[in-house]
């Protein structure tokens, strides 16, 4: 087994040191050269993005099959790069960039060709105007939150058009269902989003983040109970919209061989895929945006102010403990662990399980909860005692169920061994 | 009923008239197989749909047609064991078992007590280890890929164990005419329990884990209800029989080899709401049968802890002439195998080789009853039908 050595070891953290220079190479100019035109910053920002969603989407892929293994008892990549096969990801999309491109006869070029397209696009352009901290972003939009919307629903017609285009009845069936599954989920998603929109009266990110700086108690999912039925209504709603198990009927191994990419090969096949695991991590990370504090830690900001004047390595200090793009990237990867963890634990809905879900449960829910919400935002003060109890049950709440769970995966990351309960077999003799 | 194999010039299937006043959609006419993930071999099921609706569905199978019975015409009943272990791959002692017993029963020849309980011992564990392929393929055709891994994971241990005594992980010709091939090996038996040790508990895992499931009860609870009199007339065995409610088993019913001497239980198909059953659940349903395995895991668990201490020392197989002929006249037994009654025909004609051979394969009658169940039902419903029915191609088509 390759255990990795020296230099080897170093792989990882050398990965993570890129994710982050893209990021910085997207949105530093911005921060330290206001007065370049702004024709070169908008092309290092597009470049920062590509760059940023290619090496996650690589990084993700490993992960979901590390995660993966372990859960189901072996590995996962061990060989490919030294370390733990880190270089898996790198090594399959070079693999796949090779293939030949395969058309099926009766394919419909043109459409089979933009399905791909449409569906991977959408994925990377809502990171332009997603936020890594308050000031690390491409576009501060006004309507952030509704252009990463749309571009989140304009995904469905990737889907649609590559189901139709492969001219395979079983690709048909996974993009009928996704095509059902993916709107219908789009509604009690918007209900869910806009408690915290009210809240917040914007729909810009940035301002919804900076309302999440004074630590735990002033996280939107901990204001009020209606605020944690949301949170907890908006992440069920994208494990939908992401089409990631328990709803990934469109994609059903076992019934549709693999849905509406069944006949995509190689590299058209690899943007479908990159696609699904941008879209996560935009879940992922809007959850932690809208919800769960942004970029900030569970300490309110105001401890290191004295911080953020000081000198590079104090302003560095103040960004990894306090308030910074580290801290929402790593909130983003939570939520695609607690993702691909309930992938690999749980089974598949069925289609009109979906639906009855969507329609009979979660919708009233959500519009009842948005109801109760404006009651509650309109009758109640922000300061009176009623709001702070309220305040002080959900942050106690939260604080125990992140406690749990992180208390949960390390107690597994410690006692693996003895959680998977080996039975050494020796030979027998004569074996 | 419209013609569902249209003639391959490509007319169009003579689609149902709408009647007037409601809404005119084409049916669809799907292959599913014969390769297929969920099918569970080369199976090729036709289906007419309606959208997501399964109007009809036909089996076609004969994709592993491998003239086995044919080859049994040419060949020595030793000669022949090791293609009954391809019959039923997952379960290939079993396969052993029944041939061997139907020709020592034409023959007249007695098997040794340590044979018998060999025998037995190596029937149940694979009977363990064909459940356990049941229990992960039916999580994975529903989404659940973990347990798969984990039913896998216990499999290693017993192919292990078979591994050690004939040298096969899969298809053993080691119950052969007379006994077994071999003795076990030394250390076999302890090994054995520890193995029982540790697998028992992973059973109430891992139900906790996927049968009470509540996602995996609502995709397979009321689903594929088949009654007992369906059952019966359809001329199901083994689980899909008793997750109908029937309790009947040969080895308890019909007891063969030394299967009286054990005290088991016959698991079956109860009504949702008793002792754990999830409430949904109704008699005859894709989770009955599932669980119906489940739970004959534990009993073949009990089975083998008896065998554990009841097995003497002896003989591992009779003495057997090198040419064995086979006298004249018929004799047709059946064995439970682990997807049902598994029958062995063989007539001999005073020769070294039987005249004919002829399989009863569970999985080929089980199969059977595909068409009549799934109907409209949606197409999700047909993977969580065929899984929990079970089949082997290998049996199917011999």
């Amino acid at each position: 087994m390759c255990v990795g050595t020296g230099v080897q070891k170093l792989a990882f953290p050398i990965f993570l040191i890129l994710l982050l220079a893209s990021i910085a190479l997207a949105w530093a100019p911005a921060l330290l050269w206001p007065h370049k035109p702004l024709l070169v910053r908008d092309i290092l920002a597009v470049v920062g993005v590509v760059a940023f969603v290619s090496l996650f989407a690589m990084f993700a892929i490993w992960w979901e099959r590390k995660v993966a293994a372990r859960i189901q008892s072996r590995l996962g990549p061990m060989r490919v790069g030294g370390w733990h096969g880190w270089a898996q990801s790198l090594a399959d999309g070079l693999k796949l960039f090779q293939k030949e491109d395969i058309f099926l006869a009766g394919a419909d070029r043109p459409l089979y060709r933009l399905a791909a397209y449409i569906a991977f696009v959408p994925a990377l352009c809502l990171f332009l105007a997603l936020p890594f901290s308050a000031a690390w972003i491409a576009r501060d939009l006004d309507v952030g939150l509704l252009f990463i919307l749309a571009l989140l629903g304009l995904g469905v017609l990737g889907v649609l058009l590559a189901g139709w285009a492969s001219n395979n009845k079983w690709s048909m069936y996974g993009a009928m269902r996704e095509a059902c599954q993916m709107i219908s989920y789009e509604i009690p998603l918007g209900f869910a989003l806009l408690v915290p929109i009210l809240t917040a009266g914007t729909l810009r990110l940035t301002a919804i983040g900076d309302l999440q700086s004074a630590g735990l108690p002033s996280w939107l999912a901990f204001r009020n109970p209606f605020l944690l039925v949301a949170a907890v209504l908006f992440f069920l709603a994208t494990l939908a919209s992401c089409k990631r198990a328990p709803f990934d009927l469109p994609e059903a191994e076992s019934e549709l061989v693999a849905g509406y990419h069944t006949e995509y090969s190689g590299f058209r096949w690899a943007l479908f895929f990159f696609a699904e695991y941008a879209e996560m991590f935009a879940a992922g990370a809007l959850a932690a945006i809208l919800f769960f504090g942004a970029w900030h830690s569970p300490l309110p900001a105001e401890w290191g102010r004295a911080w953020r004047s000081g000198p590079l390595w104090q302003q560095a200090l103040h960004g990894v403990v306090f308030s910074g793009p580290l801290w929402l990237i790593g909130k983003g990867l939570f939520f695609v662990y607690v993702q691909m963890w309930l992938r690999w634990t749980l089974p598949r809905i069925r289609l009109d399980q979906v639906m009855y879900a969507c329609v009979q449960v979660m919708l009233p829910l959500a519009m009842l909860n948005l109801l109760a919400h404006a009651v509650w935002q309109w009758l109640v003060p922000a300061d009176s005692l009623l709001a702070r109890i309220a305040n002080g049950v959900c942050t106690a709440i939260g604080a125990v169920t992140i406690v749990a769970i992180l208390a949960t995966i390390a107690y597994g990351l410690f006692h693996r061994r003895r959680l998977v309960g080996t039975l050494v077999v020796d030979h027998l003799p004569g074996a | 009923m419209t013609d569902i194999n249209p003639p391959i010039t490509g007319e169009a299937i003579p689609q149902p008239s709408a009647a007037p006043g409601t809404l005119h959609t084409e049916e669809l006419l799907v292959n599913m197989g014969p390769q297929h993930p969920s099918t569970h071999g080369v199976l090729r099921l036709l289906l007419r749909t309606d959208g997501e609706l399964v109007v009809e569905a036909t089996p076609h199978i004969g994709y592993l047609h491998r003239c086995a019975e044919k080859i049994g015409e040419n060949v020595t009943p030793v000669q022949f064991v090791p293609m009954t272990d391809r019959l039923d791959y997952l379960a290939a002692m079993n396969n052993n078992h029944g041939y061997s017993l139907a020709v020592e029963k034409l023959c007249g020849i007695e098997v040794p007590e340590r044979a018998r309980y060999i025998r037995v011992i190596m029937c149940e564990l694979n009977r363990i280890a064909s459940h356990l392929v049941s229990f992960g393929s039916y999580g994975l055709d529903m989404g659940a890929f973990t347990p798969f891994l984990y039913a896998f994971r216990e499999r290693e241990y017993i192919l292990d164990l078979f591994e050690a005594t004939c040298g096969a992980r899969l298809t053993y010709n080691y119950l052969t005419i007379g006994g077994a091939a071999a003795d076990l090996p030394e250390g076999f038996l302890q090994r054995l329990a520890g193995f029982l040790d540790y697998f028992e508990p992973k059973i109430d895992e891992y139900n906790r884990l996927l049968s009470y499931n509540y996602i995996f009860v609502k995709r397979t609870a009321g689903v594929g209800v088949i009654s007992a009199a369906d059952a019966i007339a359809y001329g199901l065995t083994g689980p899909c029989l008793r997750g109908s409610g029937v309790r009947w088993d040969l080895r308890r019913c019909v007891p063969y080899e030394i299967y009286d001497r054990f005290e088991f239980d016959i698991p079956i198909g109860v009504p949702g709401g008793t002792d754990d059953i999830p409430p949904e659940v109704v008699v005859g349903d894709s989770w009955s049968r599932y669980f119906v395995r489940m739970l004959e895991m534990k009993q073949s668990v009990r089975i083998l802890r008896q065998c554990l201490r009841q097995i003497p020392d002896g003989e591992y197989r009779a003495k057997v002439p090198r040419v064995l002929k086979l006298p004249a006249g018929e004799v047709y037994l059946e064995v439970e195998g682990a997807r049902g009654q598994l029958g062995f025909l063989v007539v001999g004609d005073n020769g070294p080789i039987p005249r004919r051979v002829k399989v009863r394969g569970p999985s080929f009658c089980n199969l059977s009853i595909i068409p009549h169940v799934c109907r409209q039902v949606l197409l999700a419903d047909v993977a969580a039908i065929l899984g929990s029915i079970d089949v082997v191609m290998g049996e199917v088509d011999r």
